[in-house]
């Protein structure tokens, strides 16, 4: 069963192109203050929604601040905050996990009696709830998605766990008097690699898309700071006049997304792991 | 068949009542005090025997366990108190902005049904064909797109720059095109490709192959018997994804002034109004049980060997 796109898609160049991207995007964000020729902040209402300049590349908003500045400080917020989303949850999730999956009995059921309660409820609806508890904030946001995220990857390194825990090599491992501890770190962790590889890029995806809803709706990041979500809702107040400003930020939001998730498909296809559906 | 509906209800009792206590929890570690938001919502000095007396009149003097208890009470006869901002119960509330987002749901189901069976169907017959590429696209930009920006699309396009359609409000049915649409692409992104997948699967399927050597058509293949087997999975995968129905409402109903229930709860999340939130959460963990319920039984009712193998294991 050849397939045409399938092979495009899913294959060792898209991955690399994909990843030149994001790679891409990350050196922009890390490097923003060097590159960034304005000041994203600093409003001059003398020059307030401006058309492309030499000055201005992409022009200036209704305060008078520089898009391509405020664009490329935005992705620090979002890409930011995502790889510490990715990077909290994971280590949470691995490490509940693997406790979870390692020592069954009443404390593995507890565990997932959690992980099901809170996967009980839609995602981003517990993250507003959250946020609705404790106010809006990027903090709030933070650790409300962390919260909620961890338990995926939990449910993974459990399941991997307890079918790992039977293998012939774990048992050695453990008659040849390995501690418990250090076959998860030495045996367990290496074979969860790849599908928390493959989860966490499509996670990547799903946070930035998260952050910048929450950002719109006015709960994430707070003015006069740049985030891509809140650019947008920023911009449709001029939606008549000057459309490019919501504009500029989603196509970046879109772009980066749509690399997560084509890069994500395309790694479990090739590591042989089935995808997984938030 | 009884039984077996009988034990699927036994088993969300556990996760229901997960649900509550969350819901529950949330409010006790939150970092407001109801009585203080409640006084501070209605406009009113917070004296602290105004506070003891609020604190008595909502129980929260009362041990923990007590409290809980009395919550379960008041959600089992749908008193989720009265909003600290309006004073009303929050139920009438909820009640009052309901059918908008349950219309605004319905249309998107049904309209993201209409596109999804189609083109999946459609990808999957004619692989590698341009409208196998298509489906592939739209299920790519369905999946990245945020949906706030997406209506706000729409909205430049059709409103703002054609001047076709209305902007925002909710009453005519064109007031219902440009919601529906931004609500339905995600759930049609997930739907073709499920759709495709599953009719692919059927293909290779040996009655399919011998039903061709009868020297049946194509397409009656096709739609009655292929299709028959290859939607249920897309049944359940409408159930599975009602979690993006729901959130997408929230942020549908926001970029096009949708007087639903999204809207009143982010309202609620910005006036700290705890019971709508406590309310929306507890309602949301609901559908999402009842859905994953509902679509059990459907798959059980149309494929009955998922019934024989329960028995068998049992």
């Amino acid at each position: 069963m050849i397939n045409k796109w399938n092979k495009i898609l899913k294959g060792r160049g898209t991955i690399v192109f994909c990843a030149s991207v994001i790679a891409l995007f990350f050196l922009v964000a890390l490097l923003a203050p060097w590159i960034a020729p304005h000041d994203p902040i600093k409003v001059d209402l003398l020059s307030k929604l401006q058309g492309p300049s030499v000055e201005h590349w992409l022009g200036t908003d209704h305060l008078g601040r520089d898009n391509l500045s405020r664009l490329i400080y935005g992705a620090r917020v979002s890409l930011g905050f995502a790889a510490m989303i990715f990077v909290s949850s994971l280590l949470i999730g691995v490490l509940v996990g693997s406790i979870s999956g390692y020592a069954g009995g009443w404390l593995d059921s507890v565990l997932m009696r959690l992980c099901e309660g809170i996967m009980a409820f839609p995602n981003l609806v517990l993250v507003l709830g959250i946020v609705g508890i404790f106010g809006p904030g990027l903090m709030q946001v933070l650790l409300a998605l962390m919260l909620v995220q961890w338990v995926y990857y939990a449910r993974i390194c459990r399941n991997m766990v307890v079918s790992l825990k039977e293998r012939p090599f774990i048992a050695a491992a453990r008659i040849s008097g390995s501690s418990s501890w250090s076959i998860i770190r030495r045996h367990i962790i290496p074979n969860v690699q790849r599908p928390i590889v493959v989860m966490g890029t499509l996670e990547m995806g799903w946070a930035i898309m998260d952050i910048s809803a929450l950002s719109f709706l006015g709960l994430g990041i707070q003015p006069p700071n740049a985030e891509w979500g809140a650019m947008i809702h920023e911009g449709t107040a001029h939606i008549r006049s000057h459309p490019e400003l919501m504009i500029y930020p989603g196509v970046l939001i879109l772009i980066v997304v749509i690399m997560f998730n084509i890069l994500g498909e395309a790694l479990s296809e090739r590591y042989g792991v089935a995808k997984l559906r938030r | 068949m009884i039984r077996y509906i009988g034990k699927r209800m036994m088993a969300i009792i556990p996760i229901v009542f997960i649900a509550t206590l969350v819901t529950f929890a949330l409010i006790h570690i939150s970092p407001v005090d109801p009585a203080e938001a409640y006084l501070t919502a209605a406009h009113i000095y917070p004296t602290p025997e105004l506070l003891e007396q609020k604190r008595h009149e909502f129980g929260l003097d009362r041990p923990l366990f007590e409290q809980y208890l009395n919550t379960l009470q008041r959600m089992a006869r749908f008193d989720f108190g009265t909003s600290y901002l309006t004073n009303q119960p929050v139920w009438n509330e909820v009640k009052a902005r309901l059918p908008a987002t349950v219309e605004l749901a319905a249309w998107s189901m049904l309209f993201s049904a209409l596109v999804s069976i189609p083109l999946g169907v459609l990808a999957a017959v004619y692989r590698n064909s341009w409208i196998d590429l298509l489906s592939r696209a739209i299920s790519y930009f369905g999946a990245s797109i945020p949906q706030f920006w997406l209506g706000y699309l729409l909205i430049f396009f059709f409103s703002v720059r054609l001047d076709l359609l209305p902007v925002e409000g909710r009453g005519d049915w064109q007031n219902l095109i440009l919601p529906t649409v931004t609500l339905s692409l995600v759930l049609i992104a997930v739907y073709t490709r499920m759709l495709r997948t599953s009719v692919l699967e059927q293909l290779q399927e040996s009655y399919v192959q011998y039903a061709r050597t009868r020297g049946i058509r194509e397409r009656s293949i096709m739609l009655k018997h292929v299709l028959k087997i290859a939607i249920a999975p897309l049944i359940t995968g409408m159930g599975m994804n009602m979690g993006k129905l729901l959130t997408g409402t929230i942020i549908v109903e926001q970029v096009f002034s949708w007087p639903g229930f999204g809207r009143y709860f982010v309202e609620a999340i910005f006036n700290r109004d705890i019971p709508v939130i406590q309310c929306y959460i507890f309602f949301a963990a609901c559908l999402f049980i009842v859905c994953n319920l509902i679509v059990d039984l459907i798959q059980t009712a149309m494929d009955p060997r998922i019934l024989a193998k329960g028995r068998a294991e049992h």
